[in-house]
């Protein structure tokens, strides 16, 4: 123990916040009472300028070596005083706090008791502040490359932002394209851009840029390093063409025999899927414009022999005999643009979608609609005739406590932009059922109200069922639609040609695991946790890593674009910078004491700790230790050492407490 | 005069201790009985803590955690549930009824669960009365003896 610490002890009133339920001249002179206690004072408001600047003043008048504040949470306002005593030469570790307000003055009824308990934790910061150590600041540098993983409009986004900024990006993209959902799209609301327009630009510039690296029907394999260093390995699937020779002239397709069967069950491919060959491209617009076999399709792979596409490709890019590779990189930020999928209906089986063939889902009505879709863009019914008349259901999988309690955003804006897409390509009436209309955007309210002029219906009720079981006559051959009607309060049978489920959104197959690869959490509607709700929104808990788009919530272009714009422009102030301070608190072992037991390597969470065999003991990586002490509670030889938290600082502020 | 518990939370700093301060942001009343130290998770939370604790003159130990799934070092409350298992079957030999250590997952979302756990521990406690060991027992834990080692021989004595 430093026989010679001297420590100011400052006494925060928080205006009346602390000072109305605590005797705050009690405290101070019992603080004065303290060892060790050099100088105790109270102020009206610790943190504001002339507070901080007592501080200041006293460390130098009586050359404090410790300061405690008694105030708000350290969780406020500890970075605020520690660099108050770094601005003085003071470690900045040589700071305690006591939480006197929130765990105590705005908790408590009793003032003698308030006074009492705001002792303890007085004593207690004095008494660990004896204990207390300087540590070294703790700086990495930034390698100015960025991973990105997702090519959606948030991804492309994201990836443009920092290749046109000089920086270089390794963007990695599941499907065999880039694009995401948007890039399926006709029309997007409010406005009735044309999506392919706005977007192939953005596609085909990513794609040439040569900033980035463009890597598609990959997957990230594995991540590890810290916020600066980190070290990646991605997985580039076997397309069995080879990007480097093909040159898209689509031979390939025209020629093979095959045709491509979604996977079993996964109604998300099956929704995505027009009539297409065993090698296709997932869309004319495709970037890059390299065709995929798909193995479960391909002749070839099924049944030992065709190879008709190896032998029409005049640039011989055919190689069935492609493996895939594994590529690694390091980077020292990583954004998550991973998107999302939507919901499958077919687990709401009143809904009958997937047993009558003319109950579509919302990304099925987009790809009909588009022009390079299945029907050339037009609105048809299984049969090739125009609706006479169709349904839209609102909050399917949404908004309810059954599948997905929270609201996924844009449905109710897609649906009037289907209504008004339905309107205008055919004569068919509209109807929408709705429990609440929600069009908060900008123009939005406007689009609405645009809708209502179109004659387009609005039903407000939450439907119950949808059949083909007609009771007369004018319902023979048609959907009917059972709905409360909640505005007239009676049910209702509504005879329809066309059903579209307005299909809600949620987190994508596979994002809890690239995100617990990553080292940020997943809450439990499945999205990928922001550090702060409000003033954290594109950041995680883990340095380095952010999110951007439909991946940490449901959200429409215009917010994944502002999400994806915000996030790089974090890895570029992160890339500017140069450096970044990291947890300087981390765990050290002792050799001497340390016998070798290797009890604490499997412990880690982040793989810091290895064996030295030479010299038979566990050292730990300093680059990559959080901090944690999961490893110094288990150490049986009481080896390791928690900076910052060690026993001892720990002992005396429970005999601090308790005293 | 009635007895008031003392009683010794060791709260993790992303969860339990963020929804502790929760409490106190929106005013949520509660018993003035626990005092807390926080640790950056409950990982760290060594058994000697809670031993010390006890010796200390402590009626009552709370160990606050994340959520399990929800540790923001990934799984340090899992080995904190581990731990306090084991000094849940070590507490008695001591001769301290091992309702007076309890663990609970208290999310930062969760200020008026943290509170009302307060104010059920601190009853609890008040109905057991003062802790009290005899005499040998505090004797033989005086703090010379490392009780980590000392854990470490009971461990192996079962
Ligand atoms: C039917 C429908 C209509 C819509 N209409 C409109 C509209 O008109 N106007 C509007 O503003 N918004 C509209 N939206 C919302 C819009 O689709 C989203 O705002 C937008 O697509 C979000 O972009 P994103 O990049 O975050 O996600 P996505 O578009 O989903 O892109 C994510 C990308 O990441 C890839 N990916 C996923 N997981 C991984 C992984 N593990 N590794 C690598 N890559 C991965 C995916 O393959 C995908 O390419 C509509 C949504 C739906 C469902
Ligand atoms: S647990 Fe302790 S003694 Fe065992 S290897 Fe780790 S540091 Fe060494
Ligand atoms: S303190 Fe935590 S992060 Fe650091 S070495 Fe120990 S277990 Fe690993
Ligand atoms: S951080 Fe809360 S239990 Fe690990």
């Amino acid at each position: 123990m430093d026989s010679e610490e001297r420590i100011g002890v400052y006494i925060c009133h928080c205006g009346t916040n602390i000072a109305s339920k605590v005797d705050i001249a009690e405290i101070v002179e019992f603080a004065k009472g303290m060892k060790g206690v050099i100088v105790a004072k109270d102020y009206k408001f610790m943190c504001s300028d002339p507070g901080q600047g007592l501080i200041e003043k006293d460390i130098k008048e009586y050359n404090l070596n410790r300061i405690v504040v008694a105030s708000c949470s350290p969780l406020m306002h500890e970075k605020t005083f520690r660099k108050v005593c770094e601005r003085s030469g003071l470690n900045p570790y040589l700071f305690t706090m006591a939480n006197i307000r929130e765990q105590c003055s705005w908790v408590h009824i009793d003032e003698n008791a308030a006074t009492e308990k705001a002792k303890a934790l007085v004593a207690a910061a004095i008494r660990r502040s004896a204990f207390l150590e300087p540590l070294e600041r703790r700086e990495v540098s930034i390698n100015p490359t960025t991973l990105v993983v997702g090519g959606g409009i948030a991804g492309i986004q994201a990836s443009l932002d920092l290749a046109e900024a000089g920086k270089k990006v390794v963007l990695v993209e599941r499907e065999p394209s880039i694009g995401g959902h948007m890039a399926k799209f006709d029309k997007t609301f409010p406005t009735l851009d044309c999506a392919a327009c706005i977007l192939t630009p953005k596609m085909v510039q990513v794609g040439q840029h040569p900033n980035i690296e463009l890597f598609t029907y990959s997957e990230v394999e594995d991540v590890s390093g810290y916020v600066g260093n980190f070290k990646v390995k991605i997985r580039k699937k076997a397309r069995y063409v080879d990007e480097n020779l093909c040159n898209g002239c689509g031979m390939c397709m025209e020629k093979c025999p095959g045709t491509r069967v979604p996977r079993k069950g996964n109604v998300h491919e099956r929704l995505s899927l027009g009539p297409t060959s065993a090698i296709y491209l997932p869309s004319m617009q495709a970037v890059p414009a390299v065709p995929v076999i798909d193995r479960n399709s391909c002749i070839y792979f099924q049944k030992g022999k065709c190879r008709i596409c190896e032998k029409v490709c005049e640039r011989d890019a055919i190689n069935f005999d492609m493996e895939d590779e594994f590529h690694e990189f390091e980077v020292g930020n990583i954004i998550i643009a991973a998107g999302f999928q939507t919901f499958d209906p077919s687990v709401v089986i009143r809904y009958r979608y997937g047993l009558l063939p003319n109950v579509l889902t919302a990304m099925d009505f987009e790809i009909m609609n588009c022009a390079s879709g299945s029907t050339g863009g037009k609105i048809l019914k299984s049969d090739g005739t125009e609706p006479k008349s169709v349904g839209i259901i609102h909050c399917v999988g949404s908004r309810d406590k059954r599948y997905h309690e929270y609201c996924s955003r844009v449905c109710c804006m897609y649906a009037l932009k289907f209504a008004h897409l339905i309107k205008e390509k055919t004569n068919a009436e509209v109807y929408n059922f709705y429990i609440d209309l929600r069009c908060f955007g900008k123009g939005y309210e406007e689009f609405y109200d645009r809708l209502l002029g179109e004659d387009v219906r609005f039903v407000r009720g939450k439907v119950g069922e949808i059949t083909d079981l007609a009771i007369h006559p004018g319902e023979q051959g048609k959907l009917i639609i059972r709905v409360e009607d909640t505005l007239i309060g009676a049910v209702r049978r509504v005879p329809v040609d066309m059903v579209i489920l307005a299909t809600g959104l949620e987190a994508p197959e596979g994002l809890a695991e690239l995100a617990k690869k990553c080292n940020v959490s997943v809450g439990k509607d499945g999205f990928i946790i922001e550090r702060h709700p409000k003033l954290g929104p594109v950041a995680t808990a883990t340095d380095g890593v952010f999110i951007a788009g439909a991946c940490q919530s449901p959200k429409d272009i215009p917010d994944t674009v502002a999400q994806a714009s915000a996030a790089s422009s974090a890895v570029l102030s992160m890339i500017m910078r140069g450096k970044i301070e990291i947890e300087s608190a981390t765990a050290e072992i002792d050799e001497e004491r340390c016998s070798g037991c290797r009890i604490c390597n499997d412990l880690c969470p982040y793989m810091a700790i290895s064996f030295e065999e030479e010299k038979g003991v566990s050292v730990i990586n300093e680059a990559l230790c959080k901090g944690c002490g999961t490893c110094v509670a288990a150490c049986p030889s009481n080896a390791i050492t928690a900076k910052h938290f060690t026993n001892e600082q720990i002992f005396s502020e429970i005999e601090g407490l308790l005293q | 005069m009635t007895f008031e518990p003392r009683i010794v939370g060791f709260l993790c700093n992303w969860c339990t201790y963020t929804g502790a301060d929760l409490a106190g942001t929106a005013r949520i009343k509660y018993a003035p009985n626990l005092r807390a130290v926080r640790v950056m998770c409950s990982g760290r939370i060594d058994p000697t803590f809670v031993i010390k604790t006890f010796l200390e003159g402590a009626d009552g130990v709370l160990i606050g955690g994340c959520h399990p799934g929800d540790c923001h070092y990934q799984e340090g409350n899992y080995k904190a549930l581990r731990r306090y298992k084991l000094l849940k079957k070590i507490l008695p030999d001591y001769g301290i009824e091992p309702e007076r250590l309890r663990l609970e997952w208290v999310a930062a979302s969760e200020g008026d669960r943290f509170a009302k756990i307060v104010d059920e521990f601190t009853e609890e406690i008040r109905a057991l009365g003062p802790l009290s060991f005899g005499e040998s027992i505090a004797e033989s834990m005086s703090l010379d003896i490392d009780p980590h080692k000392e854990l470490e021989g009971r461990e192996e004595e079962k």
